[in-house]
Formats: C-alpha cells, structure tokens, sequence
C-alpha cells in the first residue's frame, strides 16, 4: 500500500477540525476515469451501495464500511496484502507479437500502470502460513483480459504446482478475451484447462478466489474449475455482459442479477468472505487439505 | 475422388463472403449425422434440468462401428430456429453434451461433434443456471476423456460456445465456415464503434479456415460442393481413418496428445 503523504495528514486534519460543518467542502465528483484510484484524502462513492465514503476509511484492505464491497486493486496491492514470502514467476514473460493497430500502445500504458508485464501475477507464497502457488489476475492491466501470455502464466503456475504438489489459490479478475489475439485468446481457456486437468488428477487443491469484475472466457473456463470456490462481497461474476443479455431478452435485469450473492443462491460460489478474513479462511481450506508425508 | 485440404492460400479466400456463407443453411445437423453414420439412435437430456433442442446427441455407428455423435443445431423453419435460438446452447445443452462425451468414455466409443453456433446464449436463464460453468466443466472434462475425438465446424464457431464442444484431438472445418473469439460485427464496433464495418474486421480477424490452419488452430478442412453425398462419403472414410489410428494409442497417450494440442497455444 502506499506510504501516507504529507498531504494526506493534512486532509485528515482539515476533515477533524471542519468535521462538524461544511463537510461538503471537501467532497469531489468521483468520475468514472478516475473511479477508485483517487488520490488519499478525498471522499468517494462506493460503487456497490453508492455511499459517499472518506478514503482513509476504506483502510488497507480498501473495502467499502457500509457494505464490504472490496475496492478493485492492482495485482501487487493484493499480493502485498495477502502473501509473504512472495518470490515471483515469469515476471518478465510479455507477448512480442503485436502487430494489431493500437495493441502496442495499451499494452505500453498497462505495464506502466500496474508494473506488471501481463495481466497476471503468478508465484509462489505462503497464504496465512500455508505454502501455495499463487496468481492472481489485473483489471487494471487491460482489464484483466487473457492473452496469450497470461494464460502462458497460469498454465506454468498449475505446472508448477502439480510438479512441486502445490495447492494453487488463483484470484480471477478478468473482463474476458484479449480481443487483439484473437483466437489465440480462446485457446487459452483450453491450454489452461489442460493444466487444472492434471493438477486435479494429482489430488491436489486448486481454489478460486473471484474478485470483481470476472466475466467472459475466464469465467468460462478456469473461474469455473475450482475446487473451491469463494467470492469477495458483491463483485460481479458472469459470463455474458449484462447488456448483451439485455438487449437478447428485452428486459432489464434485476440489480444484483450477475453478483455473487445471486451466484451463491443458485450454486455457483461455496462461500462469500471478506477481504479482511480472507487470508485466514484460505489458510484454513488449504491447511485441512494437507497431504500426509 | 474427394480430398481434405491441409493448406489454403489465404489470398484466395474472401472472409466477408465466408462469414456470410457460414451463417446460411448449407448443411443441417440432422443431414450430416444421417448422411455420415447409421443406425443415429437420439438421446435426450442433461439429467439435472433439461433437455435443449439445440444440441442433438446420441449413439450411431461409423461404418460398423459405434460412435457418439454430438450436433449444435440451428434449426431448419422458423419455429425450430426460435426453440433452438439460432444454435445458441444453454448450460443444459452443453451438460447433456457433457454427459453423452463421459458415456462416451465408458463405454469406449469415439465422439464426433458438429459444431454451427454464433455463441452460447446470452440469456437470464443461461446465467442464472451458469452457463459459464456448463462451457468451463465441458472444456476440462473434455481434456480427461480417453476416447478419440474430432470436432468438426460446419459453419459458424462462435467463442467459448464453439470451444466447449471443440476441445479435441483434431478440429475440422467446412471450407466456408469460420471460426473465431467474437462475431466481426461486434470485434467492429469495438474496434471502430461501428458493426457495420464488419465486412472489415472479418479481413483483419482471422477467421477463415486458410488463417486457421496457417495457426493449426485446425487440423484440415473440407472442400464443399452441391454433391452433399459425395463430402459425406469422404468424411465418412477420413473420420474412419483418422479414428483407427488414434484408437491404436494407449489411452494416456492419447490424453496427452490431445493436451499438448492446446499447450503448443
């Protein structure tokens, strides 16, 4: 997480003298460009229950007070919250075919974003003590979409586990295909299949943690896979946009249609957990699946 | 004498005529299972909801021997093509799927699927009964099975729909079908914001068997012409083939085969 800033102190202590009155002073129109990634110190809405809530209250986890929604946050946010003793794989791993118009230039913007090179991180941890392999995807790195290179990433990191008898504890957030690859991108969700595949014919656990937002080709394929899967508050799972379903059947959905509380109801998601209880609940599930020997 | 086609030259191919030709009602699912197999006996159900008209499957023999036989369906008049949404599966249409490729496995019969879907439908009942849990589940069982299987796209393959049924040791094409991660009328109006340009993107997207085979997302492709029994004669004979040979490896040989198909992606 970031360090706070000298500016940040001093929002807080404006915020504590003028708390009483002309709070309003201090409250910004959060755009959509800017959504969460707003600078310290400033209010914003949650884009869950729409509550106007003050930065510093969303603390490290970054999670909505009102109502646990969990901020979306950069791959290596997550990792630094929810793993020690991370050492890092294919860090380095980028595509170099990108001779679709305008391709270079987003994903130039993405790695300088998220210091990332793909739109997943992958490695192995300890999660609440427990050793796992570990990844977890961007939505800030091309909204989390799969190419070529991620799906390279995760089927290293089950092809690590299976050879190192590793449970893998993956966090999907993925817009769904990287539509500049093509039919690439689509192989993807086999060529990652294929690894789970041997992965679970090892006896080993592969839990699924989604985050918001998870839809398109990742929920179809590996999100979908798990042993376990779990789901932070009210983050938006689905397979096709919400839109496309609109405009095929001629009615709005309902408000929560694609959350993963409605997920949970009609029995897709074993458990919903908060952010802050997360790492212990995966150290648990992972833990009573230790293998003796 | 009929022949397969393992090289194209993409020159010689115009994609917006092939999107087009794809998309018209060139061959029926029912035409090529009658026309290839015998004895096709239908089975129907996912036996956990429901059964979807739009995935046609059952047991037929291939030239004496028995096979399973999975069809994606676009329907012939107005109203089979409203009960089946244009080849749109829904989550029980790829379980029954699922379903019938594990009998399969059992009972140590080959699978032929045929493919012809714009994509798995976008409905509220899809999602609320996780349609992308029906595809991820038919992809990984798909990967595990220890019979051959050949998947065959007959005209539109549409995305994650297509892939849950054509996640196979060989994947073949008909001459005019396409294969591809999004339609070209969306890929433009996310591109251009504009779908009308999609005889523009359809150039760029890769989608015609010549692009295919050059990526060796297929195997080989099937030349069409008015002569429907003579393809079928020749798919026939191919598919006996191509399914001896691959019977003759032990079943974890062919399981990793068919999974370093995908790893090579």
């Amino acid at each position: 997480m970031d360090q706070p800033t000298k500016g940040e102190g001093l929002a807080q202590n404006n915020m504590d003298l003028f708390s009483s009155k002309k709070k309003d002073n201090t409250k910004i129109k959060v755009t959509d460009a800017v959504r969460d990634r707003i600078p310290d110190g400033l209010f914003l809405a949650c884009p869950y229950c729409g509550k106007q809530i003050y930065n510093k209250e969303l603390g490290d986890y970054r999670v909505c007070p009102n109502c646990d929604y969990g901020f979306r946050l950069q791959a290596r946010e997550r990792v630094a919250l929810f793993a020690t003793d991370f050492v890092e794989f294919d860090s380095e791993l980028t595509i170099d075919q990108t001779d679709f118009p305008g391709y270079q230039a987003k994903l130039d913007r993405a790695k300088k974003q998220t210091d990332m090179k793909e739109s997943v991180l992958t490695g192995s941890g300890r999660i609440a003590g427990e050793q796992v392999d570990l990844g977890i995807m961007d939505s800030y790195f091309m909204m989390g979409s799969l190419g070529s290179k991620t799906g390279e990433k995760i089927t290293r990191l089950f092809e690590h586990a299976t050879e190192n008898k590793l449970p893998v504890v993956l966090f999907t957030a993925s817009g769904g295909a990287r539509m500049q690859e093509g039919i690439n991108s689509l192989m993807q969700m086999a060529k990652v299949s294929a690894a789970v595949a041997a992965h679970q014919e090892a006896g080993l656990l592969y839990l699924v943690v989604l985050t918001d937002p998870t839809t398109g080709g990742v929920t179809a394929s590996f999100a979908m896979q798990g042993d376990v899967t779990l789901a932070e508050p009210h983050a938006l799972v689905g397979f096709a946009g919400a839109r496309v379903i609109e405009s095929t059947i001629h009615e709005k959905l309902p408000k929560d249609f694609q959350r993963v509380e409605t997920l949970l109801e009609n029995g897709f998601v074993d458990k919903i957990v908060k952010r802050q209880d997360m790492a212990e609940m995966i150290g648990k599930i992972v833990a009573m699946h230790q293998q003796e020997g | 004498m009929f022949q397969f086609v393992k090289t194209m030259f993409k020159k010689d191919v115009n994609p917006a005529e092939v999107v087009k030709k794809s998309r018209e009602d060139r061959f029926m699912a029912r035409e090529l299972i009658n026309g290839i197999f015998t004895d096709f006996i239908e089975f129907h159900g996912d036996r956990l909801c429901a059964d979807d008209k739009s995935v046609i499957g059952g047991i037929a023999r291939l030239k004496g021997q028995p096979v399973t036989v999975i069809a994606i369906d676009k329907g012939t008049d107005i109203n089979d093509k409203l009960s089946k949404r244009n080849g749109s599966p829904q989550p029980w249409g790829y379980r029954k799927a699922q379903r019938l490729m594990e009998q399969a496995s059992k009972f140590n019969r080959p699978i032929i699927t045929f493919i012809n879907t714009p994509g798995a439908f976008p409905g509220k009942d899809a999602e609320a009964n996780g349609q992308g849990d029906a595809i991820a589940q038919s992809i990984l069982e798909s990967m595990k099975l220890t019979v051959p299987m050949i998947a065959i796209i007959y005209g539109e393959g549409g995305s994650g729909g297509a892939l849950a049924l054509a996640t196979s040791d060989q994947v073949w094409m008909f001459e005019n079908a396409t294969y591809s991660i999004l339609s070209p009328e969306g890929f433009a109006s996310i591109l251009w914001k504009d779908a009308k340009r999609a005889d523009e993107a359809a150039g760029i997207m890769g989608i015609t068997p010549a692009d295919l085979l050059e990526k060796k997302v297929i195997d080989q492709v099937i030349p069409e012409n008015h002569r429907h029994e003579k393809i079928f004669a020749g798919m026939q004979t191919k598919l006996d083939e191509e399914i001896r040979e691959m019977q003759a490896l032990a079943p974890d040989e062919l399981v990793a085969n068919r999974r370093a198909r995908y790893r090579a992606f």
